[in-house]
This record gives structure tokens, C-alpha cells and sequence, in this order.
């Protein structure tokens, strides 16, 4: 019985695809699906804890003769690859959870084959963070793609998800290349592809940024960075809420685990103005994707541009962290790291809770648009207070965990003023308050989402017939509800766990000063402090003697009227505020960012509808171009066919020559 | 003055009559008198290989001359003259580019042949190895006659023209091929002609006629 972490780990990946495969022994019954994937879950709880136990070991190591003849596959896991191999595994058994109780067999793919694609996507992911060569790396990281292109398109009988599918599959590819391309500088010309090598050369000069960059293009496109990022909102509303989860909660992740390898470990030296492009991509991403998650209507491409926002923010982090380690601050350097590492934790719990929670209102009411929701707390309890905590979180509010990964990030950002250079003394100080109205706006973003969705009255006669989520769903949302929360009341903890990743990539722990396990004060508590369990006890006492004064002061019970109708006696649900009524100041605010199309209905229409498309520039300015231009050169190429065998035979005969002269 | 050896003067005496054959087939506008010409340079092909099978002792080379023989001097004429005479077929008028300009043309490429053949024709050790420039001019010719010609059987007539012109490249730079690839290409080029005679009947049943032009439809539409 092996007991490193490494070979657990390995078996345990292998476990993953076993379940799957398992589930093509009968690909149509439903019975065998609602075991495999319980399973799988229990499987992703057993990589975490192992991950956890990893953590706070030394790097291991292995190579295993498979793959291609001379190229065996090197494996490794460090605190790097354990942290992120606990987020993997942590948010995947919540997601298989659920995911047990949500496919059913439709026209889509059958629920067996799901489930064998949904097997090798994780198993995939688990290689990508333990590879230790460009070769298993790639593999796995193509894996991963495919895999996760197959559960995107799960509904292929509808055109524009096939179309969602191939737009993810093109972007995915176009990063791919760069990866490779990266892994290709990295490798410095010596042939040996291996990161053990990779970390021993020092690139020359310019060849150190053309990596940088080349990895900031390649998991960019992966994580949804500007401009790379038009796949998210198309690729998520089409995906199954399961496979959105995971996509959105650990896929991108992996991403921010290359960038991070790549950029601390893999390159031995950084430059500051890596970071400072970094922070202004970030931040840029960050605001464009929460601008445009506050302009959407339907709820799962809301929740897209939201990842957009937090992909942002974790790239401006690793941007910070750049430019405080190269000018020799490691403990800020290391804050920042946290931070970030931080945050891609709580966003792979709050955003699966939400796209799950989306997944469940999906199938009870089958309507993912916005306009046609409300009212649902009533219909569903269990989801509508779940989804509360994952709104909350998302939006940054204490105690819960989003807000203490991004107080982490405000405090490096504030501390930047110790900096040497003056030009970036200027430019962070704006970063910061890019970051904190990405934040507020988030905040705005969530109220929205959760407002629409479940307060309110119902907007469609037919909700009333929304039914709450089953056992399987119940459960997974419970469990990502509570890591919320629990990541949110003991941060102290937390940080000590991710102390050995920071020490690993800048050399410095995060949690120094004065933290124990109540304050985290990771600067000495006389400069800033956060005692979650304080802000808990403040809010919740706050509220019981509320609700105590509340009942004394007035005469205690409960009583169920008409709500005030401000002397309008007919009130219809479609009186409330919409979600395109919601989104409307900030349309106006930032109108150069939008393309704009409006549906307005006639003034004699008996049953108006009014619909709003709000698309992005980048389609117009980048993307179509380069479509035009891919279509002018494959015309000019046209050109040459011409349609006569002499003129074709005089090809070959000029190539004949021109190859005989260059040869000879 | 440095005496040449009988057979090496009979081998370049062939080697430019096949030159001359090349050109006479390029200059050639009758169909009849194409496959003549395509028959006598077969039949010079296969008087060259029996000399250097004989100069250099190479007993394998006398059955590459009389496979040579038979398929080129006597199978394939015969063939070409009965489809000629089947589908009809006795004039071809023009050409796409006149007769002196096509000419002028193989000159060039013959300069280029000798230009190209000077280096290898060193490395070779063979005593036919200055006919090697002449081997690939007469390819080269062959492949402009392709180009040249409007007609099916023209075409068809220079691709097996350029057939010579590579085995005569094999010969004279390392004695002949092995068997087993010759009869292979034997074989192939027999196909080939029997399968391009049943297109023929093919193409003239369809446009009445094997002019190709009827065969330029296909091609990218301009402005889309």
C-alpha cells in the first residue's frame, strides 16, 4: 500500500476514470449514474484531504514510464499543486454531488457518457496540477479541453450550443498553441522538457518576457482574460449548471495555476513591468467583466462576466505580487499571493454554489432569463437560502469569504507607497480604486442577481409550479454554502495552509505579524486587523436584538396582509423592477463600453415587450476583422485555382524547378 | 586526343538522338506522328539500356531493354493507335503557346538540365553519366509538352514521354533500377494507359469531344 501523497493522488485520478468508464457499461440508466457520481465525489474528497496532508510536506516527485517511448511522464507535487489540488477537489465532490441528482436523460448526450466526460474532465484536471514535464502538461491540459468542449456541447441538437461549443474549442486551441509555444522559450534550447530542467536555465535577456507573455496569452485564454474572454459568456448559458460550476470554479483555475507556475516557479527571475501589464489587464478585465455582468438578462451569462470580474482580480493580484517581488518586499509580495490564492479558493466555492443553485432554478422552472423569474424563496427555500450565502460571498460582504481574500488585497494594495518607483507609486493608487469599484459594482451585480431571481412576486404564471431542489442538489449546494462560510470565520487557518505555497513561490509566509487563529492581522495589528468571529457575533447580535426589539416594542405577531399599494390598487408582478430596469444606470454610466441593441415595442401593442442586447466591443474591433481577413486571404488562394490542367501541371513543373535549383 | 570507347559513343549517340526525338515531339501537331515519334524513342531507349547492359556486363539491364521494348515500342503505340482510331481523333491544331516559343522554351530548360546535371554527373562514377543532363532535359520537355497541349491524348502521350526521360535518368545514373521497381512502374504506366483510355471514351461520350476546356468549370468563383 503506497503512502506518499503522490502515488494517492495518482491512484486516486485513476480512480476518477475508472467511474467513468464504468458509466459507458450502460450509458441510458439513470440508476447507475446516480451511483457513479456520488462516488466521484467521495473520491474528490479523498484528494483533498490528501492534498491538505501535501500541503506542508516537501515537494515529491515520480516518473512513470508511460507515454510515448523516451518521453515517460514526470509527476510532482508541491505546495503549489497541492493547494490548487485541494480547491479541485474540494469543489468538485460538492458539483458531482449535485451533479447526481441533476442529469436526466434527454436529447442530449446520454447521462452514462456525461458521466464518463465528466470523470476524465476532473481526472484531467488532477494531471494538469501534478505534471512535471511540458509533454503530460500539454496532454492533460488538451484532455481537459476536449473533455470539457463534449460537456459544453451536452445539448447538440441546438445550433447555437454547438456554435457556443466550437468558439470555446477555437479559443481553447489559439491558447493552447501559445502554451506550447511557451513551454518552447522555456525550454532555452537545450531540448529537455521537463520543469526540473526548465527551472535551471536562466533565460537571456528578452526570451524571459516572451515567455511571460506568451503564458499570460495562453491560460488568458483559458481563464477569460480581455480579450480572450468572449468564449466565457457563450460557452456557460450553454453548458449543463453542473459542468458551468466546474468549468467556471476550478477550470479557470487551473489557468491562474499555470500563470503561477510558470511566472514564479518555472522562470527563475521576474521583471517589474510584467507585473504593472499584468495589474492593468487584470483590473481592465475585472471592471469590463462586472460593467457587462450588471447589463445581462439572463442569469448564467451574468454569473460568465462575473467570472470575468474575478479572473481579473486574481491576475491583478499575481500582478501585484510581481511587482512587490521584484522590488525585494517579499512579505507584500507574499500578501498579494495570499490574497490571490485566496480568492481563487472562495470563487471556486461562492460561483459553483451559484451556478448550481442557477442549475436547480433551471430545471424547476425551465427559464434562465432573468425577466421571467421572481418570487422563487417561497417555491425554493433550501436553494434560494443556499444561494444567499454564495450571493453574499460573491458580492464581498464579512463574514463570509469573499470578503476576506479581497480586504487581503486592498492591504498590499495600500501598502505600495513604500515602492522605489515613482511611476508605479502613481499607478497603483488608481489600481486600487479600479479594484474597489469592480468590487462595489460586484456587490451591485449580485443584489441584482439574487433580487430578480428569488424576491419579488413571480413574474410567469408558471412558477408557481417550481419544486425545490432534490436530496442529491440539496446536498452539494449545503456543502459549498458551508465552505463559504467556514472560509470565511477562520481565515487565520486558512492562510497558514496557503504560508507553504507562498514560501514555495516568493519565500515569504503571508500570515506573519500578529495573526492567531481569532485576528488576522498579517501587518501587525496596529496597522489593520480582521477578527472574523467578532464581525460574526457583532452581526448576529445585531440581528436577534432587532428582531427581540422588533417583537416588544410592537405587539409580536405575525400577520399576513396586502402589502401597502401606495394608493395603486392594481398591481401586477410585472410592475417590479426588471432586470433590464436594474442594470439601467449603469448601461448609462459606462454607454461607451456597450453595443447597444434595443427592442422597443409599438405604443398600440397589447402585450409590450420590451428587450434590450447589450454585446461587447470586442467582437467589432478584434474578432470580425480578423474573421474578414482570414476570408480575404483564403480568397486570395482561390485565386490560383483556375480551373485548367496546363495551368495546374505548370504549377507542379515551376515547383519541380524551383526545387531542383535550391536543392542542387 | 583521349579515344571514347565504342560503346560510350554509341550511348551518346543515343542519348542525343532521344534529345532530338523530345524536341520532334514537341514540335509535333499531328497525333499519328506523336505516337511514331513516342514508339522510336522507346524503341532508342531500348537500344541504349542493351548497350550499357552489354559494356558494362549488367545482365539484369538486357530484361529492362526488353521490357522496354515490348511495352514501349510495341503495347503502348498500339493502344494509342487504336483509341486514336477509335474516338476518331487524327488532327490537333494548336497549341497554348505557338510552336517556336515553345521551342525556344525547351532550349532554356535543356541549359537548365545541363546546368543541373554538371554536379551530379561528377558524383556518379558510371561510364554513361554525361548523358544524365540529357535525361532530365527530355523530362522536362516532356512535362512542357503536357503543359502545352490542349488535347487528352497529347497529354496523356507526354506523361509517358516523361516516363522515358526518368528511366533513361536511372540508366545512365546507376545502371537501371531493380527489377522489382521496374516492372512496378511497367506495370503502373500499362494501368495508367488503360485506365486513361476508358476516361477518354468517358469525357467524349459526355462533351463529344476531349478538348479539356470542357473540363475548367471547376474553379473558384471570382467576387463573391
Amino acid at each position: 500500500m503506497p503512502t506518499s501523497p503522490l502515488a494517492l493522488i495518482g491512484i486516486a485520478a485513476t480512480a476518477w476514470l475508472a467511474i467513468g468508464a464504468a458509466g459507458l457499461i450502460r450509458p441510458r440508466s439513470l440508476r447507475a449514474v446516480r451511483t457513479l457520481f456520488p462516488l466521484g465525489a467521495v473520491v474528490a474528497v479523498a484528494i483533498a484531504v490528501i492534498a491538505c496532508v501535501a500541503l506542508a510536506l516537501p515537494p515529491e516527485s515520480t516518473v512513470l514510464s508511460l507515454g510515448l517511448p523516451d518521453l515517460p511522464f514526470h509527476l510532482r507535487v508541491d505546495p503549489l499543486s497541492a493547494f490548487f489540488l485541494v480547491l479541485l477537489g474540494s469543489a468538485s465532490a460538492a458539483i458531482s454531488l449535485f451533479s447526481a441528482g441533476y442529469f436526466r436523460s434527454g436529447s442530449g448526450t446520454a447521462p452514462g457518457l456525461i458521466c464518463f466526460q465528466y470523470h476524465a474532465f476532473v481526472a484531467a484536471m488532477a494531471l494538469v496540477l501534478i505534471a512535471d514535464d511540458a509533454y503530460v502538461f500539454m496532454v492533460a491540459w488538451e484532455t481537459m479541453a476536449l473533455a470539457s468542449y463534449f460537456l459544453v456541447t451536452t445539448d447538440h441538437r441546438i445550433p447555437q450550443i454547438r456554435r457556443a461549443g466550437f468558439l470555446y474549442l477555437l479559443i481553447a486551441h489559439v491558447g493552447a498553441i501559445a502554451i506550447l509555444l511557451c513551454f518552447g522559450v522555456l525550454q532555452g534550447g537545450h531540448g529537455d522538457y521537463t520543469f526540473a530542467a526548465m527551472r535551471a536555465i536562466a533565460l537571456p535577456g528578452w526570451w524571459g518576457s516572451a515567455a511571460f507573455f506568451l503564458a499570460l496569452m495562453g491560460f488568458g485564454a483559458k481563464a477569460g482574460l480581455l480579450p480572450l474572454h468572449i468564449w466565457l459568456p457563450e460557452a456557460h448559458p450553454a453548458a449543463p449548471s453542473p459542468v458551468s460550476a466546474l468549468m467556471s470554479g476550478v477550470m479557470l483555475k487551473t489557468a491562474i495555476y499555470g500563470l503561477l507556475r510558470v511566472t514564479f516557479d518555472l522562470l527563475g527571475a521576474q521583471l517589474w513591468w510584467w507585473g504593472a501589464i499584468a495589474l492593468a489587464l487584470g483590473l481592465l478585465s475585472a471592471l469590463f467583466g462586472v460593467i457587462f455582468a450588471a447589463a445581462q438578462t439572463d442569469m448564467k451569462r451574468l454569473l460568465a462576466y462575473s467570472s470575468i470580474e474575478n479572473i481579473g482580480i486574481l491576475v491583478a493580484a499575481l500582478g501585484l505580487a510581481i511587482l512587490f517581488k521584484t522590488n525585494a518586499k517579499p512579505l507584500l509580495a507574499a500578501i498579494a499571493l495570499a490574497a490571490l490564492l485566496y480568492h481563487a479558493l472562495n470563487h471556486a466555492m461562492f460561483k459553483s454554489l451559484l451556478f448550481l443553485a442557477t442549475g436547480s432554478v433551471l430545471h424547476a422552472t425551465k427559464e434562465r432569463s432573468l425577466g421571467k423569474l421572481g418570487g422563487l424563496i417561497h417555491r425554493m427555500p433550501w436553494v434560494a437560502w443556499l444561494a444567499l450565502a454564495g450571493t453574499l460571498a460573491s458580492a464581498g460582504l464579512p463574514p463570509l469569504n469573499g470578503f476576506v481574500s479581497e480586504w487581503l488585497l486592498l492591504q498590499a494594495f495600500l501598502f505600495t507607497p513604500t515602492l522605489p518607483q515613482s511611476f508605479i507609486n502613481m499607478l497603483v493608487p488608481l489600481a486600487a480604486a479600479a479594484l474597489v469599484l469592480a468590487v462595489a459594482l460586484a456587490g451591485y451585480v449580485m443584489v441584482k442577481f439574487y433580487g430578480v431571481i428569488f424576491l419579488g412576486r413571480p413574474r410567469e404564471p408558471s412558477l408557481a409550479y417550481a419544486h425545490d431542489a432534490g436530496r442529491f442538489e440539496r446536498a452539494g449546494l449545503v456543502a459549498l454554502a458551508a465552505a463559504c462560510v467556514l472560509l470565511g470565520i477562520f481565515p487565520a487557518t486558512v492562510l497558514g495552509a496557503i504560508d507553504h505555497v507562498t514560501a514555495q513561490l516568493v519565500g515569504s509566509a503571508a500570515s506573519g505579524g500578529d495573526t492567531s487563529w481569532l485576528l488576522l492581522a498579517p501587518l501587525g495589528a496596529e496597522r489593520s486587523s480582521y477578527s472574523p468571529l467578532i464581525v460574526l457575533g457583532a452581526i448576529v447580535g445585531a440581528v436577534l436584538i432587532t428582531i427581540q426589539l422588533v417583537h416588544r416594542m410592537w405587539h409580536g405577531r405575525v400577520r399576513r396582509a396586502p402589502a401597502w399599494d401606495c394608493g395603486f390598487p392594481l398591481q401586477t408582478p410585472r410592475m417590479q423592477d426588471t432586470a433590464e430596469g436594474f442594470g439601467q444606470p449603469i448601461r448609462q454610466v459606462f454607454e461607451p463600453f456597450f453595443r447597444i441593441e434595443r427592442h422597443l415595442p409599438s405604443p398600440f401593442d397589447a402585450k409590450p415587450r420590451y428587450s434590450m442586447n447589450a454585446s461587447d466591443h470586442w467582437w467589432q474591433w478584434l474578432y470580425l476583422p480578423i474573421a474578414r481577413a482570414a476570408e480575404a486571404v483564403a480568397r486570395l488562394f482561390g485565386l490560383i485555382q483556375r480551373g485548367r490542367i496546363s495551368v495546374y501541371l505548370t504549377y507542379s513543373f515551376v515547383t519541380l524547378l524551383a526545387l531542383l535549383l535550391f536543392v542542387l | 586526343m583521349i579515344a571514347i570507347p565504342l560503346s560510350s559513343q554509341l550511348i551518346n549517340l543515343f542519348a542525343a538522338v532521344l534529345l532530338l526525338l523530345a524536341f520532334a515531339m514537341l514540335a509535333q501537331r499531328r497525333v499519328v506522328s506523336l505516337i511514331d515519334l513516342f514508339a522510336a524513342q522507346g524503341l532508342v531507349l531500348a537500344l541504349s539500356t542493351a548497350v550499357v547492359a552489354w559494356s558494362t556486363n549488367q545482365p539484369h539491364l538486357y530484361e529492362s531493354a526488353g521490357l522496354t521494348l515490348l511495352l514501349k515500342v510495341i503495347v503502348l503505340p498500339w493502344l494509342l493507335y487504336r483509341l486514336v482510331k477509335k474516338l476518331d481523333v487524327r488532327w490537333e491544331f494548336e497549341g497554348l503557346i505557338n510552336i517556336p516559343t515553345t521551342m525556344l522554351i525547351g532550349i532554356v530548360l535543356v541549359v537548365f538540365s545541363f546546368n543541373l546535371a554538371l554536379p551530379i554527373s561528377q558524383l556518379a562514377s558510371t561510364v554513361t553519366r554525361s548523358t544524365l543532363g540529357i535525361a532530365m532535359a527530355s523530362v522536362m520537355l516532356s512535362f512542357l509538352m503536357m503543359i502545352t497541349r490542349r488535347k487528352a491524348i497529347p497529354q496523356v502521350i507526354g506523361f509517358l514521354a516523361m516516363e522515358n526521360g526518368l528511366f533513361f535518368a536511372a540508366t545512365s545514373a546507376t545502371y537501371g533500377m531493380p527489377m522489382v521497381v521496374e516492372l512496378g512502374i511497367a506495370l503502373d504506366v500499362l494501368v495508367g494507359m488503360l485506365i486513361l483510355g476508358v476516361f477518354f471514351f468517358q469525357i467524349r461520350e459526355q462533351f463529344d469531344s476531349l478538348d479539356l476546356k470542357h473540363l475548367e468549370t471547376l474553379k473558384e468563383e471570382p467576387g463573391e
